[in-house]
């Protein structure tokens, strides 16, 4: 295989990887720090419950999220020499200001709230959580930040063949950065959403199961809530605790799933002007025109457009899509190719750097197959989960869900569905931009020669055998601690809230929520020889 | 040459400094819960010590690496890529280091608990030799041409230097996290860690030691020598305070041991940033590997407001958590957590027991 092939699907699968855990971390995150705030501001001990069970998963999956952000540090150096010469002088800033002001915040503060029950006063240990949740949030921004300026590089010129900033403004305010954040962060809401439900249904559902919950017959009828005789922490608090947790999670999903639709549209006006190619791909419209398809079959991983065929079609949506009415003729792939090959060239030049690849053709249309697909999975995904949302806030009216089995799986699979949509719409987003990986500005404020082929950016001097060995360790460690991951998701979740207050089970008034309570009084000393709050 | 150029080798240079001093002690008790610590409880003393800062002074090294990217791109890629392999096992190691720190103490089972203390104590051992390598090698050079592409297999750039520079940050890290060990941790830790400083462990600065030399010989200008001398002079007094039982002088004098050497390395090698080992018009210099003046104006304004800023809350953090970890205060938990599938309460304490035999059974096999 070749070096380029190779470095290619390592960095698609090391990334794709990273972005499972990045939108639960963000939107859990932002979950616990409104069930923290719900605590500090009103006492109530639900709140407490609710902000260590959820925090304890966000826990867990954000260490993998830190570990496999780690690799995209170092492998753009790494794999993509080429790559970090040319758009070093633009790229590098972001991830730079990532590290300084998000990365640092993140770490630090969470470090202070893990560790700081009991040790910081309840105003600075809420304010531990969100500023490290704010951390994760900026350190979003200045990531996508990075990947817009490929998607769309705006603020430089060029100067010995090179881009050069010339406007980091211009860099920041990148209008495709900001509608691809806003899509991304609602995403990560979406996901955030959706976990909360499932898991939230799964206990409910238990608590329905093993006849501590009831729901009397009758049209309008009401939950009545009963306590386990055994287990303590089975309480009405606990069956408030995850009504409540469902119905925030479906709101929180809805919302994000509003805000996913409204920036998506934005994105995708933004793009039908920047990559045409792309959209035209993500079609796999081979003639210009106006009509939204639904159903196309045909060899779509073809090299041209001869045998795609498109079955169902909806007349104006794509140029509703595209432009905002229901006219606009949207240019195809046989449309576009001739422009694209006047513009960057049929093949790729005779320079050093392409090594064997030199001269080869350079094909302008993305895998259709790929954005084709990738388009419609992350749309139908994602109004799929949208719906199981507003779906579970019906079904689960009278305060708890109903007596079903296959209902309660159902409601788990659901946690896996913003989760496709989001790697989807990567996937799609990604190779949609190919061959470039910086793709040219066709807008005004774009600069003539600031693009570069993806065959340009590779490492010229890294042998293909070291870069199979990285992908095949990488791999095989990302698949095993997927595993781990989620056995200790499950593990955790099954337990309920002792899992992450094992206080609780201890069989003490479940009520008294020790932790925390003294927390005003901050360290004072070495004569307070406690144990600690919570130890690694 | 660019001032801000200038201004940025030192920041980055500032950048690995503190890395290695505060990862360094994570790395150093990382590798300790191999090989000095006696039993869970020692282990767990020690991985508590470092449990609350170790991820935000992971962030140096991540700073330090986009730092590079940013103000000397050429830099960034012709090292990177030209040790490949090498960082693909940093990487590796910092991921299993990572996971094992968080994932440790969350279920049960002694076989678990000892594979992810062999993770931790592997991973970190990995790490440290890898970035010290990585380190040595760019201050004594690579095979790379005018590109920065390596030239050669990929074992091509790996030689004495790279093993000297390895040794180097594993040695340091040991003794460094010992002292760090001494001040933090009260106990049976505590002791063994003192009696670490105090004796054998300052040898391990011996590779170190070697580095800062060859540097300085190759390459050597009266402030690389002088910072070397006075870098000695803390190392001197570092061992003697450690003698002496002196926990905080001790932790301080090593510490700028490493901090002077290391500053007086980038001192010798300035301006070159990564010297070429097949011709030295190809060398990656300050000049010709740095960004543009703008991105790197933007760069020192945005690092002069943002790390000071980093400095106080990280120093605020470890106030916070300024007080020593004992034996006594490591709470039980790990084992209650695995109340998931217990059906019945009252099983709770005879469960707990047996998960604790367990664990002391896997100390024994550890041993």
């Amino acid at each position: 295989m070749d070096v380029l092939e190779i470095a290619r699907w390592q960095f698609g699968i090391t990334t794709v990887y990273h972005f499972l855990m990045v939108p639960l971390t963000l939107g859990l995150g932002a979950v616990a720090v409104f069930l923290q705030w719900r605590w500090w501001r009103t006492g109530d001990g639900m709140w407490l419950r609710a902000t260590k069970f959820w925090g304890k998963l966000y826990l867990i999956n954000f260490i993998l999220g830190v570990a496999t952000g780690l690799v995209q540090e170092f492998q753009f150096g790494m794999a993509w020499s080429e790559y970090s010469r040319f758009v070093g002088d633009v790229f590098g800033a972001p991830l730079a200001l990532e590290g300084l002001l998000a990365f640092f915040v993140e770490s630090t503060f969470l470090g202070l709230w893990i560790f700081g029950w009991k040790r910081l006063p309840k105003a600075a240990h809420f304010a531990s959580l969100a500023l490290a949740v704010a951390g994760s949030w900026v350190s979003a921004y200045f990531i996508i930040v990075a990947n817009s300026w490929m998607q769309h590089p705006v603020g430089v010129e060029l100067v010995d063949g090179r881009p050069r900033m010339t406007d980091v403004w211009a860099v920041l305010t990148n209008n495709t950065a900001l509608a691809a954040y806003a899509h991304t962060v609602m995403g990560a809401l979406a996901v955030g959403g959706g976990f909360l439900i499932g898991i939230s249904w799964w206990h409910l559902w238990r608590r329905r199961a093993d006849g501590l919950d009831e729901l009397p017959g009758g049209r309008r009828a009401r939950v009545v809530v009963g306590a386990d005789p055994v287990k303590p922490w089975r309480d009405a608090t606990d069956h408030r605790l995850w009504i409540t947790s469902l119905r925030l999670g479906a709101v929180v999903a809805i919302l994000g799933f509003g805000g996913v639709a409204i920036t998506g549209d934005l994105q995708g006006k933004l793009m039908f002007d920047q990559q045409p190619m792309k959209m035209a791909a993500a079609e796999a419209a081979c003639k210009t025109g106006s009509s939204f398809s639904v159903l196309a079959i045909g060899d779509l991983g073809a090299k041209d457009c001869s045998s795609v065929q498109t079955l169902i079609e909806v007349p104006g949506v794509l140029a509703f899509l595209a432009n905002g009415d229901f006219s606009t003729t949207v240019r195809g792939v046989d449309d576009l190719l001739p422009q694209y090959q006047r513009d960057y060239g049929r093949t790729l030049p005779d320079r050093p750097l392409y090594g064997d690849r030199a001269g080869q053709k350079i094909t302008y249309v993305p895998l259709m197959a790929v954005t084709y697909w990738g388009f419609r999975m992350m749309i139908g995904f994602g109004a799929l989960a949208a719906f199981a949302a507003a779906v579970a806030l019906w079904l689960t009216r009278s305060g708890t869900v109903p007596h079903s089995r296959w209902l309660a799986r159902l409601a788990l699979l659901g946690i896996l569905a913003p989760f496709a949509a989001n790697t989807a719409g990567w996937v799609f987003t990604e190779m949609g931009r190919q061959p470039f990986v910086v793709a040219p500005n066709p807008n005004p404020s774009g600069v003539d020669g600031v693009f570069m082929f993806t065959a340009a950016a590779v490492s010229p001097g890294v042998t293909a055998g070291e870069l199979i060995f990285s992908l095949v360790t990488f791999a095989t460690i990302y698949a095993a601690l997927l595993v781990v991951e989620v056995t200790l998701l499950v593990r955790y979740v099954r337990g309920g809230v002792p899992s992450a207050m094992p206080e609780l089970a201890g069989g003490s008034d479940p009520d008294r929520d020790s932790d925390g309570d003294d927390g005003g009084d901050s360290d004072t000393g070495d004569a307070d020889r406690d144990v600690l709050a919570f130890a690694y | 040459m660019e001032a801000l150029a200038i201004v940025w080798f030192a920041a980055i240079a500032l950048l690995w400094i503190g890395y290695l001093l505060l990862e360094g002690f994570d790395l150093g008790v990382g590798m300790h819960m191999l090989v000095s610590a006696r039993s869970e409880n020692d282990r767990r003393v020690m991985l508590n010590t470092i449990g609350p800062v170790w991820d935000g002074n992971e962030v140096w090294l991540i700073t330090a690496l986009a730092g590079t990217f940013a103000a000397f791109p050429l830099w960034y890629a012709a090292l990177l890529s030209t040790l490949y392999l090498p960082f693909v096992l940093v990487l590796v190691g910092l991921i299993f280091r990572a996971v094992a720190i968080e994932y440790r103490g969350k279920h049960p089972s002694g076989r678990w608990i000892r594979f992810w203390t062999w993770a931790l104590g592997l991973g970190s051992f990995v790490v440290a030799f890898g970035i010290g390598a990585a380190l040595a090698l760019t201050t004594t050079g690579l095979p790379i041409d005018a590109n920065g592409d390596r030239v050669g297999g990929p074992f091509a750039a790996l030689g004495p230097a790279a093993l000297l520079g390895g040794l180097a940050v594993v040695g340091f890290c040991l003794l460094h996290s010992a002292t760090f060990l001494a001040l933090k941790s009260d106990g049976p830790v505590r002791r063994r860690a003192t009696a670490y400083a105090g004796g054998w462990g300052p040898f391990g600065l011996l590779p170190l030691l070697g580095w800062m030399l060859v540097v300085q010989v190759q390459r050597g200008d009266p402030l690389g020598w002088a910072l070397v001398l006075l870098g000695l002079g803390g190392a001197a007094l570092g061992w003697r305070s450690a003698r002496a039982g002196r926990e905080g002088r001790a932790f301080a004098g090593f510490a700028a041991f490493l901090a002077l050497g290391v500053a007086g390395i980038f001192a010798a090698v300035f301006p070159v940033v990564l010297p070429s080992t097949l011709d030295r018009a190809w060398d990656l210099t300050v000049g010709n590997a740095a960004a543009s003046p703008y991105t790197l104006g933007v760069m020192t304004v945005v690092a002069g407001f943002g790390l000071p800023l980093v400095l106080g809350y990280q120093a605020w953090s470890y106030w916070v958590f300024r007080r020593r970890v004992a034996p006594e205060h490591i709470p039980a938990d790990h084992i209650r957590a695995d109340r998931t599938r217990a059906d019945r309460v009252r099983a709770d304490r005879v469960r707990d027991d047996r998960t604790r035999t367990d664990v002391t059974r896997a100390d024994r096999a550890a041993r």
